[in-house]
């Protein structure tokens, strides 16, 4: 596959000398003068490509080279065509040599010359003229000239509105419309180029027009589509292909310029609706209708729509059309890749139904029954799950209108396609697209969707890194009151989730009587019965059936062998970002009862957690950081839950397994058990706490860490520190035992080395905050405001105002004391 | 509309670092994106190249580690095929979408599928709002010519020495960019002209 022998013609590329490349140049000019190109020319020629293309920087060629690679464009022979266009898309254009498209100096303008034009177009102005020639010519052109000469024409239209529709004139969409009308409506039925129904020996003469055909065989008996086949084909037939095929884009382009209606369009569409009222003979308009031939469901229901102005007939025929592939998917192809293409078209044909129903709301009731029944009909194969996303679309925007039942869809788009098709990359992508476009109207109307975030998060655990970035937007609008709490403990439970659906899809391949392929113990566990219930549980549809369960550390256990596997490492990855975007959304949603249950889930599962290396460490992070942003947002929370937190904060073994977690705890009670924060805060729950934290702090200043862990980190002890002063100045009676606590920890350490801390810098930095705060507690109140500033001062808000900015205090202060 | 259409290495490549990847055929379609933008139109053609340059370097890495994550995710072995086991090679590809957001690096949202064959990336990006059913068939089916015609599963260069075919390929199968519905004639029809074009 990828050489050395490329990897080394790059770097020559890159690397050529000026005068080698000049010598290049030179040789291929005399070459390009010749009559004749031979194989050396063509050779030299993608020699050229590979070096322009290879770097960065733009090469100049040569002028003389340039001028005979623009004649290369209309050379007879189409490699040269090719070469020619890739090598100038490769340069910049000279000055003043413009490729002028609408002087005809280079006769007619053929694909690779118009790839070399839009890829040189400058400005919108170049694309004008070029959809103007193009056009001119759609129009002027009567069967003259080669075989689809024409078809590229409608993909360089396409490409051109994509970037910019305003390129094309009124006049211009009105020829294209009824340029698109005729293809799709009215190509040729019968077959084009060699079909011949007579044999070998029979002369021209005889040849008689041969129907085309269906793909499974049989003969068509309408109008021409991408789904008809014969042994050749004739160009409006080809024109056919182009026209359906750029079809939905023109109509999402064009569908905001033709909602304009006139009053000459209201007065048409009133005429055709008296017309079909009055008379229900079929349509005089269908040129299709061949004598003698079976017309089928949709052309009869076909109205007089040669009443309507271009945009609108070209509604009616687009609508048509699709009809008629819906019919014709239903038909059994012969050959694999067709049956692919059906598929294809059932999406394009829904899709484009869709876009027809949204600027002509009539039409919904004439598209309801049809796509009704294509869901009847593929809705029990999930091998057509991708058809079915974009039925759910129309159901979506117009089931309201029709008053259809959507449930079933909704079943279906929430249910078992992330139930079993987790595993598919494309319907994954569609899926979650979908949800992403249409997130107010699912949150509008369908409540099931945020109940299914269980199901939903099948996508992520098995596909984390393709689909983590739609979680991201999605997660959001999954965290509501109601769910909280249990998506908390989900998103936690994801790594678990992902090996499951691991265990589901091997079990499913492997059959019981052999031992799992590996004899995975968890494979064991995931069949037997006893354990059934934790993994029901997290293979769960919905939400509702509790927050989580209580055999956590069972499931973990038995999980204990995924942790390596690379699955599961990846989905474990994400789980702390989707964890800041959880946290971030529910304080914006959820009240302070609510906010308080988190915080006691988050010390809870701290301990609770697949044990994956790093993991831990990350959602302890995580876990940090929000508990102080939550208690920042809501410090009154510190004293309704402080019954919790002064549980976890007098465990000293938090301080060894939760170091980051802990910390952070004993933080919070520091900061905000005081009666600023909360009036509820007494004296009894400050002298309480204080004597928790005194005896942790004891304890692991009093003797080695336990076997196996290492030295406390100088930040827990320093913070320890810091919360028992703070409490102090809170409550004066406490002050003497703090003291006591710090004169006594500088009187052991002086001796050099204790068995808690084994970095002298460290134990240096404690002593001295240490001697920081025995100072400070020496005067009450200055520790009171300093350890417990006013509310007023640490709000930020003042200094927006110059006059009374901390810099202007500062100097002031600074005055003050220089002066004494 | 298709935007581009890439091949690219997925593999370790010596000259560069870890998780870059070597564009070896990158194919733009329509007019440049950066013409018609307001903050890029400032910008000289030498600019617009090299930025778009870029673009298919930023596909071609998003891609690559796409591949890599997806593989190492399977645990599947690579199956090792021959020039003739086009078939097979085809059949053992991995396959995916990768979400590239609003200005990272196309100034609109897209979505680049990509087929991961051994060592090479074949990477389609297109507008999301396409019919990626349709896009994920015309992408396995260039793949397939590619690796045929460009003889890509044996040690040669064409890629590089040959890519006048790919050019030619897509002119075809994928002109300017157009997705086309072609039933199994029609795709036939065409598989004549590029197969007597591969002959010249």
């Amino acid at each position: 596959m990828y050489s050395h022998g490329s990897e080394s013609l790059i770097k020559q590329a890159r690397e050529i000398q000026e005068p080698e490349l000049q010598k290049f140049y030179s040789r291929l000019v005399k070459l390009l003068q010749g009559k004749e190109f031979g194989h050396e020319t063509i050779d030299s020629l993608q020699r050229l490509h590979l070096i322009l293309s290879a770097t960065k920087y733009t090469r100049t060629l040569p002028a003389e080279l340039q001028k005979r690679l623009l004649s290369l464009l209309s050379s007879p022979a189409e490699q040269l065509q090719v070469l020619g266009s890739a090598v100038l898309r490769e340069t910049l254009p000279l000055p003043g040599q413009e490729l002028h498209c609408n002087q005809e100096n280079m006769g007619p303008l053929n694909t690779h010359t118009a790839a070399l034009l839009l890829s040189q177009a400058g400005s919108r102005a170049d694309l004008s003229s070029l959809c103007a020639q193009l056009l001119r010519g759609l129009e002027s052109r009567q069967s003259e000239g080669p075989a689809h000469s024409l078809a590229h024409t409608l993909p360089i239209l396409n490409t051109i509105l994509t970037h910019s529709p305003e390129c094309l004139t009124e006049d211009h969409l009105t020829l294209l419309s009824k340029k698109l009308v005729d293809w799709l409506r009215y190509a040729s039925i019968t077959q084009g180029g060699g079909a011949s129904s007579g044999g070998f020996f029979t002369g021209p003469r005889s040849r008689q027009p041969v129907p085309i055909a269906e793909l499974d065989g049989t003969v068509s008996g309408d109008f021409f589509t991408v789904l008809c086949v014969g042994q050749g084909f004739t160009e409006d037939q080809w024109m056919n292909v182009y026209s359906f095929s750029m079809l939905r884009h023109w109509l999402l382009t064009y569908h905001s310029v033709s909602s304009g209606s006139t009053a000459a369009d209201t007065a048409n569409r009133l005429q055709l609706s008296l017309s079909l009222s009055h008379s229900h003979s079929f349509s005089n308009d269908d040129r299709s209708e061949v004598d003698g031939s079976v017309v089928s469901m949709v052309s009869a229901t076909s109205s007089s729509s040669r009443l309507l102005p271009p945009k609108e007939r070209l509604r009616e025929k687009a609508f048509q059309y699709c009809l008629r592939l819906i019919e014709q998917s239903d038909r059994k192809a012969h050959k694999r890749t067709d049956t692919e293409l059906q598929k294809a078209c059932l999406v394009e044909a829904v899709c484009i139904l869709d876009c027809v129903c949204v600027e002509d709301a009539s039409l919904v009731y004439r598209t309801f029954p049809c796509v009704k029944a294509l869901f009847g009909r593929l809705s029990s194969d999930l091998t057509f799950a991708r058809v079915l996303l974009p039925i759910a679309q129309f159901y979506l925007n117009h089931g309201e209108m029709a008053a259809v039942d959507c449930e079933s869809v909704w079943k279906l788009v929430f249910g078992q396609f992330p139930a079993e098709l987790f595993n598919d990359p494309f319907l994954a992508h569609e899926l979650l697209r979908f949800l992403r476009l249409n997130l107010e109207s699912l949150q509008l109307r369908v409540p099931q969707y945020t109940r299914s975030f269980p199901n939903l998060l099948k996508f992520l655990a098995w596909d984390s890194p393709a689909v983590v970035d739609d979680f991201v937007d999605l997660l959001p609008s999954l965290v509501t009151a109601e769910t909280a709490v249990e998506l908390f403990h989900t998103l936690l439970d994801l790594p678990c989730l992902s090996a499951t659906l691991v265990l589901q899809l091997r079990s499913t391949c492997s059959p019981i009587s052999e031992s799992g392929g590996r004899g995975l113990l968890s494979l064991d566990a995931f069949r037997s019965p006893s354990f059934r219930g934790l993994f029901l549980f997290l293979l769960r549809a919905e939400a509702g059936s509790g927050d989580t369960i209580d055999r956590l550390s069972t499931l973990h256990e038995l999980l204990a062998e995924a942790v390596d596997w690379q699955r599961v490492v990846q989905c474990a990855q994400t789980v702390p970002v989707l964890l800041h975007i959880f946290f971030n959304t529910v304080v914006t949603a959820a009240d302070e009862k609510l906010l308080a249950h988190l915080i006691l889930a988050m010390l809870e599962r701290s301990s609770l957690l697949l044990n994956l290396p790093t993991y831990i460490k990350e959602i302890h992070r995580v876990f940090s950081c929000h508990l102080l942003r939550l208690c920042k947002l809501h410090p009154s929370l510190v004293v309704d839950q402080s019954h919790e937190l002064l549980e976890f904060a007098g465990t000293t073994a938090n301080v060894y397994s939760k170091e980051e977690i802990y910390t952070h705890v004993v933080w919070v009670l520091g900061e905000y058990l005081s009666v600023s924060c909360d009036s509820r805060c007494s004296v009894r729950l400050i002298t309480s706490c204080f004597e928790a934290l005194e005896a942790v702090l004891f304890e692991i200043t009093s003797s080695a860490p336990p076997p196996g862990a290492a030295c406390p980190a100088p930040r827990v002890v320093t913070t320890l520190m810091s919360a028992l002063a703070k409490l102090a100045s809170r409550s004066h009676d406490l002050i003497p035992r703090v003291s006591l606590f710090l004169s006594k920890l500088r009187t052991v350490t002086r001796g050099g080395s204790v068995a808690w801390c084994s970095d002298e810098e460290d134990l240096i930095a404690i002593v001295t905050r240490g001697e920081e705060l025995w100072s400070l507690l020496k005067t009450p109140g200055v520790a009171q405001s300093v350890l417990t500033p006013p509310q007023h001062v640490t709000t930020p808000q003042w200094h927006r105002d110059t006059n009374v900015s901390m810099p202007l205090q500062l100097r002031t202060l600074t005055s003050l004391t220089h002066s004494q | 509309m298709v935007r581009c259409f890439l091949i690219h290495t997925v593999c370790p490549v010596s000259a560069l670092s870890a998780g870059e990847s070597r564009v070896l055929y990158s194919r733009f379609f329509g007019p440049d994106e950066g013409v018609l933008a307001e903050q890029q139109r400032e910008l000289s053609p030498e600019e617009r190249r090299l930025l778009q340059v870029e673009k298919a370097a930023v596909v071609a890495r998003q891609v690559r580690s796409a591949v890599s994550l997806s593989r190492e995710a399977s645990g599947r072995q690579l199956v090792e095929a021959v020039p003739g086991e086009e078939a097979l090679a085809l059949q053992e590809a991995n396959s995916g979408v990768v979400r590239l957001r609003a200005g990272d690096p196309f100034s609109d949202e897209m979505s680049a599928l990509w087929l991961g064959v051994q060592s090479l990336g074949f990477t389609l990006v297109c507008e999301p709002h396409e019919n990626l059913l349709l896009a994920e068939g015309t992408l396995r089916n260039l793949t397939r010519h590619c690796l045929e015609h460009l003889h890509m599963l044996g040690q040669g260069s064409e890629v590089l020495l040959r890519s006048n075919r790919i050019d030619a390929l897509l002119s075809r199968l994928l002109p300017h960019g157009q997705l086309l519905f072609l039933n199994h004639r029609f795709a036939q029809s065409l598989e004549k002209e590029v197969a007597a074009y591969m002959a010249k």
